[in-house]
Protein backbone atom coordinates (compact mmCIF):
# COMPACT_ATOMS: atom_id res chain seq x y z
CA UNK A 1 0.00 0.00 0.00
CA UNK A 2 1.23 3.44 -0.84
CA UNK A 3 1.32 5.72 2.12
CA UNK A 4 1.16 9.31 1.08
CA UNK A 5 2.83 12.08 2.95
CA UNK A 6 0.67 14.82 4.33
CA UNK A 7 0.28 17.78 1.92
CA UNK A 8 3.44 19.83 2.01
CA UNK A 9 3.12 22.67 4.45
CA UNK A 10 6.38 24.45 4.98
CA UNK A 11 7.38 26.74 7.78
CA UNK A 12 6.63 29.67 5.47
CA UNK A 13 2.97 28.74 5.62
CA UNK A 14 2.77 29.31 9.34
CA UNK A 15 0.90 32.47 10.25
CA UNK A 16 3.32 34.96 11.84
CA UNK A 17 2.70 35.24 15.55
CA UNK A 18 2.12 38.98 15.42
CA UNK A 19 -0.65 38.55 12.89
CA UNK A 20 -2.08 35.71 14.87
CA UNK A 21 -2.24 37.81 18.01
CA UNK A 22 -3.63 40.75 16.07
CA UNK A 23 -6.62 38.63 15.37
CA UNK A 24 -8.15 39.63 18.69
CA UNK A 25 -7.74 43.31 18.04
CA UNK A 26 -9.18 42.78 14.58
CA UNK A 27 -12.19 40.99 15.97
CA UNK A 28 -12.76 43.66 18.60
CA UNK A 29 -12.62 46.25 15.85
CA UNK A 30 -15.12 44.25 13.90
CA UNK A 31 -17.45 44.29 16.87
CA UNK A 32 -17.29 48.05 17.20
CA UNK A 33 -17.68 48.54 13.49
CA UNK A 34 -20.58 46.16 13.56
CA UNK A 35 -22.34 48.08 16.29
CA UNK A 36 -21.82 51.33 14.39
CA UNK A 37 -23.09 49.78 11.21
CA UNK A 38 -26.10 48.57 13.09
CA UNK A 39 -27.14 52.08 13.94
CA UNK A 40 -26.46 53.50 10.53
CA UNK A 41 -25.74 51.74 7.32
CA UNK A 42 -27.76 48.63 7.99
CA UNK A 43 -31.01 50.44 8.64
CA UNK A 44 -30.41 52.52 5.56
CA UNK A 45 -29.97 49.37 3.51
CA UNK A 46 -32.94 47.66 4.95
CA UNK A 47 -35.23 50.62 4.75
CA UNK A 48 -34.87 50.83 1.00
CA UNK A 49 -37.76 48.94 -0.53
CA UNK A 50 -37.12 45.53 -2.02
CA UNK A 51 -37.73 45.75 -5.69
CA UNK A 52 -37.35 42.15 -6.66
CA UNK A 53 -39.00 39.15 -5.20
CA UNK A 54 -36.01 36.86 -5.31
CA UNK A 55 -33.04 39.14 -4.85
CA UNK A 56 -31.57 38.20 -1.52
CA UNK A 57 -30.84 41.17 0.71
CA UNK A 58 -27.56 40.91 2.57
CA UNK A 59 -27.70 41.77 6.23
CA UNK A 60 -24.59 43.32 7.75
CA UNK A 61 -23.66 44.06 11.32
CA UNK A 62 -25.73 41.32 12.81
CA UNK A 63 -25.56 40.99 16.57
CA UNK A 64 -24.15 37.70 17.79
CA UNK A 65 -26.50 35.95 20.16
CA UNK A 66 -25.58 34.13 23.35
CA UNK A 67 -28.25 31.60 22.39
CA UNK A 68 -26.24 30.52 19.35
CA UNK A 69 -24.78 27.04 19.29
CA UNK A 70 -21.20 26.45 18.23
CA UNK A 71 -22.15 23.20 16.52
CA UNK A 72 -21.29 22.76 12.89
CA UNK A 73 -23.82 24.53 10.68
CA UNK A 74 -25.51 22.72 7.84
CA UNK A 75 -24.72 23.95 4.38
CA UNK A 76 -26.93 26.58 2.78
CA UNK A 77 -27.58 24.12 0.00
CA UNK A 78 -28.89 21.44 2.37
CA UNK A 79 -31.13 23.84 4.25
CA UNK A 80 -32.58 25.33 1.07
CA UNK A 81 -33.08 22.06 -0.79
CA UNK A 82 -34.43 19.79 1.91
CA UNK A 83 -37.39 21.05 3.88
CA UNK A 84 -41.12 20.87 4.31
CA UNK A 85 -43.32 23.66 2.98
CA UNK A 86 -46.42 21.73 1.94
CA UNK A 87 -47.94 24.68 0.09
CA UNK A 88 -45.19 24.09 -2.48
CA UNK A 89 -45.35 20.29 -2.54
CA UNK A 90 -44.89 17.44 -0.11
CA UNK A 91 -41.47 16.19 -1.22
CA UNK A 92 -38.65 17.78 0.64
CA UNK A 93 -37.07 18.80 -2.64
CA UNK A 94 -40.30 20.40 -3.91
CA UNK A 95 -40.17 23.79 -2.14
CA UNK A 96 -36.79 24.64 -3.67
CA UNK A 97 -38.21 23.98 -7.15
CA UNK A 98 -41.74 25.30 -6.77
CA UNK A 99 -41.24 28.41 -4.65
CA UNK A 100 -38.92 30.15 -7.12
CA UNK A 101 -41.62 32.51 -8.39
CA UNK A 102 -43.33 33.11 -5.07
CA UNK A 103 -44.11 36.86 -4.83
CA UNK A 104 -43.00 38.16 -1.46
CA UNK A 105 -42.97 41.89 -2.21
CA UNK A 106 -44.91 43.90 -1.28
CA UNK A 107 -45.65 42.10 1.96
CA UNK A 108 -47.71 43.04 4.98
CA UNK A 109 -48.35 41.29 8.26
CA UNK A 110 -51.53 42.06 10.10
CA UNK A 111 -51.20 42.02 13.89
CA UNK A 112 -54.56 41.99 15.59
CA UNK A 113 -56.78 40.55 18.31
CA UNK A 114 -56.35 41.25 22.00
CA UNK A 115 -53.96 44.17 21.55
CA UNK A 116 -54.22 47.89 22.23
CA UNK A 117 -52.63 48.91 18.96
CA UNK A 118 -53.58 46.51 16.19
CA UNK A 119 -51.89 47.37 12.93
CA UNK A 120 -50.46 46.20 9.65
CA UNK A 121 -46.71 46.07 9.31
CA UNK A 122 -44.92 46.24 6.02
CA UNK A 123 -41.83 44.09 5.84
CA UNK A 124 -39.64 47.16 6.06
CA UNK A 125 -41.42 48.25 9.21
CA UNK A 126 -40.82 44.82 10.71
CA UNK A 127 -37.14 45.00 9.86
CA UNK A 128 -36.91 48.25 11.82
CA UNK A 129 -38.60 46.99 14.96
CA UNK A 130 -35.45 45.71 16.61
CA UNK A 131 -31.76 45.19 15.88
CA UNK A 132 -31.21 42.04 13.86
CA UNK A 133 -29.41 39.17 15.50
CA UNK A 134 -27.86 36.06 14.10
CA UNK A 135 -29.03 33.02 16.03
CA UNK A 136 -27.48 29.69 15.23
CA UNK A 137 -30.12 27.24 16.37
CA UNK A 138 -30.58 23.52 16.27
CA UNK A 139 -33.79 22.83 14.37
CA UNK A 140 -35.48 19.46 14.89
CA UNK A 141 -38.18 18.16 12.57
CA UNK A 142 -40.92 15.91 13.91
CA UNK A 143 -39.78 13.46 11.20
CA UNK A 144 -36.60 12.83 13.24
CA UNK A 145 -34.09 14.78 11.20
CA UNK A 146 -32.35 17.93 12.31
CA UNK A 147 -30.26 20.82 11.05
CA UNK A 148 -28.20 23.68 12.45
CA UNK A 149 -29.08 27.00 10.86
CA UNK A 150 -27.81 30.56 11.34
CA UNK A 151 -31.16 32.34 11.38
CA UNK A 152 -31.54 36.12 11.38
CA UNK A 153 -34.24 37.96 13.25
CA UNK A 154 -35.17 39.35 16.63
CA UNK A 155 -37.23 38.16 19.59
CA UNK A 156 -40.93 37.97 18.78
CA UNK A 157 -41.52 39.88 22.01
CA UNK A 158 -40.18 43.04 20.32
CA UNK A 159 -43.07 42.96 17.88
CA UNK A 160 -45.56 42.03 20.59
CA UNK A 161 -44.53 45.00 22.72
CA UNK A 162 -45.23 47.49 19.95
CA UNK A 163 -48.86 46.35 19.69
CA UNK A 164 -49.33 46.11 23.46
CA UNK A 165 -51.24 42.89 24.19
CA UNK A 166 -54.17 43.39 26.57
CA UNK A 167 -54.65 41.21 29.68
CA UNK A 168 -57.06 39.13 27.62
CA UNK A 169 -54.25 37.91 25.39
CA UNK A 170 -53.34 34.38 26.49
CA UNK A 171 -52.26 32.88 23.19
CA UNK A 172 -50.81 33.96 19.88
CA UNK A 173 -52.13 32.56 16.60
CA UNK A 174 -50.00 32.61 13.47
CA UNK A 175 -51.29 32.33 9.93
CA UNK A 176 -49.21 31.66 6.84
CA UNK A 177 -49.83 33.06 3.41
CA UNK A 178 -51.89 30.89 1.10
CA UNK A 179 -52.75 31.57 -2.49
CA UNK A 180 -53.87 28.51 -4.48
CA UNK A 181 -52.75 30.27 -7.66
CA UNK A 182 -49.19 30.67 -6.48
CA UNK A 183 -49.29 27.42 -4.53
CA UNK A 184 -51.27 24.93 -6.64
CA UNK A 185 -49.38 22.04 -5.00
CA UNK A 186 -51.22 22.75 -1.77
CA UNK A 187 -54.29 21.00 -3.16
CA UNK A 188 -52.51 17.65 -2.95
CA UNK A 189 -50.88 18.13 0.43
CA UNK A 190 -53.67 16.51 2.42
CA UNK A 191 -53.83 19.35 4.95
CA UNK A 192 -56.02 22.44 5.03
CA UNK A 193 -54.57 25.81 4.21
CA UNK A 194 -53.87 28.50 5.19
CA UNK A 195 -51.42 26.94 7.59
CA UNK A 196 -52.14 28.00 11.14
CA UNK A 197 -50.03 27.65 14.25
CA UNK A 198 -50.12 28.92 17.79
CA UNK A 199 -48.25 29.46 21.03
CA UNK A 200 -49.12 30.25 24.57
CA UNK A 201 -48.34 33.93 25.22
CA UNK A 202 -45.45 33.14 27.58
CA UNK A 203 -43.93 30.86 24.96
CA UNK A 204 -44.20 33.55 22.32
CA UNK A 205 -42.60 36.07 24.69
CA UNK A 206 -39.73 33.72 25.55
CA UNK A 207 -36.44 35.25 24.42
CA UNK A 208 -35.75 32.18 22.27
CA UNK A 209 -38.88 32.70 20.15
CA UNK A 210 -37.48 34.31 17.04
CA UNK A 211 -39.29 36.38 14.47
CA UNK A 212 -37.09 35.41 11.58
CA UNK A 213 -36.37 37.40 8.41
CA UNK A 214 -33.23 35.73 7.12
CA UNK A 215 -30.57 33.07 7.28
CA UNK A 216 -26.92 32.69 6.33
CA UNK A 217 -26.47 36.47 6.33
CA UNK A 218 -29.26 37.07 3.81
CA UNK A 219 -33.01 37.52 3.60
CA UNK A 220 -34.99 34.26 3.73
CA UNK A 221 -35.14 32.31 0.49
CA UNK A 222 -38.71 31.76 -0.72
CA UNK A 223 -38.70 28.05 0.05
CA UNK A 224 -37.71 28.60 3.67
CA UNK A 225 -40.63 30.83 4.54
CA UNK A 226 -39.82 34.23 3.03
CA UNK A 227 -40.13 36.97 3.90
CA UNK A 228 -40.89 36.52 7.60
CA UNK A 229 -41.49 33.43 9.72
CA UNK A 230 -41.23 32.12 13.25
CA UNK A 231 -38.35 29.98 14.51
CA UNK A 232 -38.95 28.07 17.73
CA UNK A 233 -35.81 26.10 18.43
CA UNK A 234 -37.21 23.99 21.30
CA UNK A 235 -40.24 22.79 19.34
CA UNK A 236 -40.65 20.51 16.36
CA UNK A 237 -40.18 22.35 13.10
CA UNK A 238 -43.85 22.41 12.13
CA UNK A 239 -44.55 24.87 14.97
CA UNK A 240 -42.42 27.49 13.22
CA UNK A 241 -44.96 28.87 10.75
CA UNK A 242 -43.55 30.26 7.52
CA UNK A 243 -44.45 33.27 5.33
CA UNK A 244 -46.54 34.94 8.02
CA UNK A 245 -49.42 37.22 7.05
CA UNK A 246 -51.41 37.32 10.24
CA UNK A 247 -50.57 37.29 13.93
CA UNK A 248 -53.52 37.29 16.29
CA UNK A 249 -53.46 37.56 20.07
CA UNK A 250 -56.29 35.47 21.47
CA UNK A 251 -57.94 34.51 24.70
CA UNK A 252 -58.49 30.89 23.73
CA UNK A 253 -56.01 28.32 22.46
CA UNK A 254 -56.01 28.69 18.68
CA UNK A 255 -56.36 25.72 16.33
CA UNK A 256 -53.14 24.47 14.74
CA UNK A 257 -52.90 22.77 11.36
CA UNK A 258 -51.25 19.44 12.17
CA UNK A 259 -53.14 19.07 15.40
CA UNK A 260 -56.39 19.53 13.50
CA UNK A 261 -55.25 16.95 10.96
CA UNK A 262 -54.20 14.26 13.48
CA UNK A 263 -54.53 15.30 17.11
CA UNK A 264 -53.16 12.00 18.43
CA UNK A 265 -49.92 12.58 16.52
CA UNK A 266 -49.32 16.32 16.77
CA UNK A 267 -50.07 18.20 19.95
CA UNK A 268 -50.47 21.91 20.51
CA UNK A 269 -47.15 22.17 22.36
CA UNK A 270 -45.00 19.92 20.18
CA UNK A 271 -41.95 20.46 22.35
CA UNK A 272 -39.00 18.34 21.28
CA UNK A 273 -39.14 15.40 23.67
CA UNK A 274 -37.12 12.20 23.18
CA UNK A 275 -39.26 10.40 25.75
CA UNK A 276 -42.59 10.89 24.03
CA UNK A 277 -42.70 9.05 20.73
CA UNK A 278 -44.73 10.09 17.78
CA UNK A 279 -47.30 7.26 17.55
CA UNK A 280 -45.71 6.04 14.34
CA UNK A 281 -42.02 6.55 15.04
CA UNK A 282 -39.54 7.03 17.84
CA UNK A 283 -38.38 10.51 18.80
CA UNK A 284 -35.44 9.23 20.88
CA UNK A 285 -32.92 9.80 18.11
CA UNK A 286 -32.53 12.01 15.11
CA UNK A 287 -30.45 12.18 11.98
CA UNK A 288 -28.53 15.40 11.71
CA UNK A 289 -28.31 16.09 8.02
CA UNK A 290 -24.80 15.34 6.87
CA UNK A 291 -24.15 12.78 9.59
CA UNK A 292 -24.12 9.04 9.10
CA UNK A 293 -25.02 7.87 12.58
CA UNK A 294 -28.11 9.01 14.39
CA UNK A 295 -27.66 11.14 17.46
CA UNK A 296 -29.64 11.25 20.67
CA UNK A 297 -32.41 13.81 20.69
CA UNK A 298 -32.17 16.27 23.58
CA UNK A 299 -35.07 17.31 25.79
CA UNK A 300 -36.43 20.61 24.48
CA UNK A 301 -33.86 20.17 21.72
CA UNK A 302 -31.20 21.18 24.24
CA UNK A 303 -32.87 24.47 25.18
CA UNK A 304 -34.25 23.30 28.53
CA UNK A 305 -32.37 25.97 30.45
CA UNK A 306 -34.34 28.67 28.66
CA UNK A 307 -37.72 27.02 28.32
CA UNK A 308 -38.24 24.14 30.79
CA UNK A 309 -39.58 26.51 33.45
CA UNK A 310 -42.60 27.34 31.30
CA UNK A 311 -43.79 23.76 31.54
CA UNK A 312 -43.31 23.13 35.26
CA UNK A 313 -46.02 20.91 36.65
CA UNK A 314 -47.33 19.97 33.21
CA UNK A 315 -47.60 16.35 32.15
CA UNK A 316 -45.61 16.44 28.95
CA UNK A 317 -46.91 13.01 27.96
CA UNK A 318 -50.39 14.45 27.78
CA UNK A 319 -49.37 17.87 26.54
CA UNK A 320 -47.16 16.58 23.75
CA UNK B 1 -44.23 -9.49 -31.37
CA UNK B 2 -44.00 -13.11 -30.51
CA UNK B 3 -40.44 -13.44 -31.78
CA UNK B 4 -39.52 -10.31 -29.87
CA UNK B 5 -41.00 -11.65 -26.65
CA UNK B 6 -39.41 -15.05 -26.97
CA UNK B 7 -35.98 -13.82 -27.99
CA UNK B 8 -33.43 -14.48 -25.30
CA UNK B 9 -32.02 -11.02 -25.89
CA UNK B 10 -35.26 -9.40 -24.81
CA UNK B 11 -34.81 -11.06 -21.48
CA UNK B 12 -31.32 -9.70 -21.18
CA UNK B 13 -32.55 -6.22 -22.04
CA UNK B 14 -35.41 -6.42 -19.53
CA UNK B 15 -32.96 -7.62 -16.89
CA UNK B 16 -30.71 -4.63 -17.51
CA UNK B 17 -33.65 -2.23 -17.50
CA UNK B 18 -34.75 -3.63 -14.14
CA UNK B 19 -31.32 -2.72 -12.79
CA UNK B 20 -31.69 0.90 -13.85
CA UNK B 21 -33.19 2.13 -10.57
CA UNK B 22 -30.19 0.72 -8.75
CA UNK B 23 -27.82 2.18 -11.33
CA UNK B 24 -29.52 5.54 -10.90
CA UNK B 25 -28.94 5.39 -7.14
CA UNK B 26 -25.31 4.50 -7.73
CA UNK B 27 -24.91 7.34 -10.20
CA UNK B 28 -26.49 9.82 -7.82
CA UNK B 29 -24.32 8.56 -4.97
CA UNK B 30 -21.20 9.15 -7.08
CA UNK B 31 -22.36 12.65 -7.94
CA UNK B 32 -23.44 13.59 -4.45
CA UNK B 33 -27.01 13.89 -5.63
CA UNK B 34 -28.87 11.85 -3.03
CA UNK B 35 -30.38 14.96 -1.39
CA UNK B 36 -29.40 16.31 1.99
CA UNK B 37 -30.63 13.09 3.59
CA UNK B 38 -29.13 10.28 1.47
CA UNK B 39 -30.26 7.47 3.75
CA UNK B 40 -33.86 8.59 3.56
CA UNK B 41 -33.53 9.01 -0.20
CA UNK B 42 -32.23 5.45 -0.61
CA UNK B 43 -34.92 4.09 1.72
CA UNK B 44 -37.68 5.79 -0.23
CA UNK B 45 -36.27 4.90 -3.66
CA UNK B 46 -35.84 1.21 -2.87
CA UNK B 47 -39.27 1.09 -1.22
CA UNK B 48 -40.91 2.74 -4.21
CA UNK B 49 -39.25 0.32 -6.62
CA UNK B 50 -40.26 -2.68 -4.54
CA UNK B 51 -43.89 -1.63 -4.84
CA UNK B 52 -43.54 -0.87 -8.53
CA UNK B 53 -42.00 -4.26 -9.29
CA UNK B 54 -44.71 -6.00 -7.28
CA UNK B 55 -47.28 -4.21 -9.43
CA UNK B 56 -45.37 -5.04 -12.65
CA UNK B 57 -45.33 -8.70 -11.59
CA UNK B 58 -49.03 -8.66 -10.84
CA UNK B 59 -49.73 -6.95 -14.15
CA UNK B 60 -48.29 -9.82 -16.20
CA UNK B 61 -51.28 -12.15 -16.00
CA UNK B 62 -53.91 -9.51 -16.87
CA UNK B 63 -51.74 -8.18 -19.69
CA UNK B 64 -51.19 -11.65 -21.11
CA UNK B 65 -54.93 -12.08 -21.35
CA UNK B 66 -55.95 -8.61 -22.37
CA UNK B 67 -53.23 -8.18 -24.98
CA UNK B 68 -53.31 -11.88 -25.92
CA UNK B 69 -49.59 -12.14 -25.39
CA UNK B 70 -49.12 -15.36 -23.41
CA UNK B 71 -45.35 -15.13 -23.88
CA UNK B 72 -45.23 -12.29 -21.38
CA UNK B 73 -45.09 -15.05 -18.78
CA UNK B 74 -41.39 -15.34 -19.54
CA UNK B 75 -40.80 -12.14 -17.60
CA UNK B 76 -42.96 -12.76 -14.56
CA UNK B 77 -40.41 -14.60 -12.46
CA UNK B 78 -37.72 -12.06 -13.25
CA UNK B 79 -39.95 -9.14 -12.28
CA UNK B 80 -41.03 -10.90 -9.09
CA UNK B 81 -37.42 -11.57 -8.16
CA UNK B 82 -36.56 -7.93 -8.82
CA UNK B 83 -39.37 -6.94 -6.46
CA UNK B 84 -37.70 -9.16 -3.87
CA UNK B 85 -34.29 -7.73 -4.77
CA UNK B 86 -35.43 -4.14 -4.15
CA UNK B 87 -37.30 -5.25 -1.03
CA UNK B 88 -34.02 -6.71 0.27
CA UNK B 89 -32.22 -3.43 -0.44
CA UNK B 90 -35.03 -1.54 1.27
CA UNK B 91 -34.93 -3.80 4.32
CA UNK B 92 -31.12 -3.70 4.42
CA UNK B 93 -31.17 0.10 4.38
CA UNK B 94 -33.58 0.05 7.30
CA UNK B 95 -31.78 -2.53 9.42
CA UNK B 96 -28.33 -1.18 8.66
CA UNK B 97 -28.54 2.56 8.15
CA UNK B 98 -31.57 3.24 10.32
CA UNK B 99 -31.19 0.70 13.10
CA UNK B 100 -27.46 -0.05 12.79
CA UNK B 101 -28.14 -3.77 13.24
CA UNK B 102 -29.70 -3.23 16.64
CA UNK B 103 -31.99 -6.24 16.43
CA UNK B 104 -33.67 -5.50 19.76
CA UNK B 105 -34.57 -2.05 18.47
CA UNK B 106 -35.81 -3.59 15.25
CA UNK B 107 -38.13 -6.03 17.02
CA UNK B 108 -39.47 -3.21 19.17
CA UNK B 109 -40.19 -1.29 16.01
CA UNK B 110 -41.84 -4.26 14.31
CA UNK B 111 -44.04 -4.95 17.32
CA UNK B 112 -44.90 -1.36 18.16
CA UNK B 113 -45.27 0.50 14.91
CA UNK B 114 -47.98 -0.79 12.69
CA UNK B 115 -46.54 0.59 9.47
CA UNK B 116 -43.34 -1.34 10.19
CA UNK B 117 -45.29 -4.44 11.26
CA UNK B 118 -47.13 -4.48 7.98
CA UNK B 119 -44.05 -3.62 5.92
CA UNK B 120 -42.07 -6.35 7.62
CA UNK B 121 -44.90 -8.80 6.93
CA UNK B 122 -44.85 -7.84 3.26
CA UNK B 123 -41.12 -8.50 3.14
CA UNK B 124 -41.21 -11.82 5.01
CA UNK B 125 -43.99 -13.11 2.76
CA UNK B 126 -41.77 -12.57 -0.27
CA UNK B 127 -38.96 -14.76 1.08
CA UNK B 128 -40.61 -18.19 0.48
CA UNK B 129 -41.74 -16.99 -2.92
CA UNK B 130 -38.22 -16.03 -3.90
CA UNK B 131 -36.85 -19.36 -2.60
CA UNK B 132 -39.43 -21.44 -4.45
CA UNK B 133 -39.16 -19.47 -7.66
CA UNK B 134 -36.85 -22.01 -9.28
CA UNK B 135 -38.04 -24.64 -11.73
CA UNK B 136 -36.84 -27.31 -9.32
CA UNK B 137 -39.11 -26.03 -6.58
CA UNK B 138 -42.06 -25.76 -8.95
CA UNK B 139 -41.55 -29.40 -9.80
CA UNK B 140 -41.12 -30.44 -6.18
CA UNK B 141 -44.26 -28.62 -5.02
CA UNK B 142 -46.37 -29.40 -8.04
CA UNK B 143 -48.03 -26.72 -10.11
CA UNK B 144 -51.17 -26.34 -8.07
CA UNK B 145 -49.54 -26.17 -4.65
CA UNK B 146 -46.85 -23.90 -6.03
CA UNK B 147 -49.48 -21.57 -7.37
CA UNK B 148 -51.39 -21.56 -4.09
CA UNK B 149 -48.21 -20.63 -2.24
CA UNK B 150 -47.42 -17.89 -4.70
CA UNK B 151 -50.79 -16.24 -4.15
CA UNK B 152 -49.05 -14.83 -1.07
CA UNK B 153 -47.86 -12.08 -3.39
CA UNK B 154 -51.38 -10.61 -3.22
CA UNK B 155 -51.10 -10.25 0.55
CA UNK B 156 -47.54 -9.00 0.30
CA UNK B 157 -48.52 -6.31 -2.20
CA UNK B 158 -51.53 -5.24 -0.11
CA UNK B 159 -49.32 -5.04 2.99
CA UNK B 160 -46.73 -3.08 1.02
CA UNK B 161 -49.24 -0.47 -0.08
CA UNK B 162 -50.69 -0.18 3.44
CA UNK B 163 -47.13 0.21 4.74
CA UNK B 164 -46.68 3.21 2.46
CA UNK B 165 -50.10 4.65 3.24
CA UNK B 166 -49.53 4.43 6.98
CA UNK B 167 -46.15 6.06 6.97
CA UNK B 168 -46.94 9.29 5.14
CA UNK B 169 -47.93 12.28 7.22
CA UNK B 170 -50.70 13.61 5.01
CA UNK B 171 -49.67 13.30 1.36
CA UNK B 172 -51.72 10.19 0.59
CA UNK B 173 -51.89 10.84 -3.14
CA UNK B 174 -48.97 8.58 -4.06
CA UNK B 175 -49.83 5.66 -1.78
CA UNK B 176 -53.41 5.93 -3.03
CA UNK B 177 -52.19 5.75 -6.62
CA UNK B 178 -50.45 2.46 -5.83
CA UNK B 179 -53.57 1.30 -4.01
CA UNK B 180 -55.80 2.02 -7.00
CA UNK B 181 -53.51 0.20 -9.44
CA UNK B 182 -53.23 -2.77 -7.09
CA UNK B 183 -57.00 -2.83 -6.61
CA UNK B 184 -57.52 -2.88 -10.39
CA UNK B 185 -55.05 -5.74 -10.81
CA UNK B 186 -56.71 -7.78 -8.06
CA UNK B 187 -60.26 -6.97 -9.17
CA UNK B 188 -59.39 -8.14 -12.66
CA UNK B 189 -58.46 -11.51 -11.18
CA UNK B 190 -61.74 -11.77 -9.28
CA UNK B 191 -63.64 -10.78 -12.39
CA UNK B 192 -61.73 -13.30 -14.49
CA UNK B 193 -62.54 -16.00 -11.99
CA UNK B 194 -66.25 -15.36 -11.55
CA UNK B 195 -67.13 -14.11 -14.98
CA UNK B 196 -65.00 -16.25 -17.22
CA UNK B 197 -64.99 -15.26 -20.82
CA UNK B 198 -66.74 -17.66 -23.22
CA UNK B 199 -63.52 -18.96 -24.68
CA UNK B 200 -61.88 -21.26 -22.18
CA UNK B 201 -58.42 -20.19 -23.35
CA UNK B 202 -58.98 -16.81 -21.77
CA UNK B 203 -59.46 -18.21 -18.31
CA UNK B 204 -56.56 -17.64 -15.98
CA UNK B 205 -54.99 -21.07 -16.11
CA UNK B 206 -52.36 -22.00 -13.59
CA UNK B 207 -48.97 -21.66 -15.23
CA UNK B 208 -47.70 -25.05 -16.22
CA UNK B 209 -44.46 -25.81 -14.49
CA UNK B 210 -42.78 -27.10 -17.61
CA UNK B 211 -43.40 -23.77 -19.32
CA UNK B 212 -41.39 -21.88 -16.81
CA UNK B 213 -37.98 -20.95 -18.04
CA UNK B 214 -34.90 -22.28 -16.43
Amino acid sequence: MLIRKAPDLTYADVTPKSLYLDRRRFLRGMGIAGAAALAGARLWNLASPRTQAFAATKFDGLIKSPFSTTEKQNSYNDVTHYNNFYEFGTDKSDPSKNAQKFQTAPWTVSVEGAVKKPRQFTLDEILKLAPLEERIYRHRCVEAWSIVVPWIGFPFSALAKTVEPTPKAKYVAFESYYDPKQMPWGKYAGIDFPYVEGLRLDEAMNPLALLCVGMYGESLPNQDGAPVRMVLSWKYGFKSAKSLVKIRFTEKQPPTTWNRMASNEYGFYANVNPKVDHPRWSQAKERRLGEFFKRETLMFNGYGEQVAGMYNGMDLRKNY
Amino acid sequence: MRTLLTSKWTKVVVFLVCLMPLASLGWRALHNDLSANPIEFITHATGDWTLRFLLFTLAITPLRKILRLPDLIRFRRMLGLFAFFYACLHFTTYIWLDKFFDLAEMWKDVAKRRYITVGFTAFVLLIPLAITSTTGWIRRLGGRRWQQLHRAIYISAICGVIHYYWLVKSAVLRPLTYAVILALLLLWRIAAKYWPQPRPAAVDLPPKPQRAEA
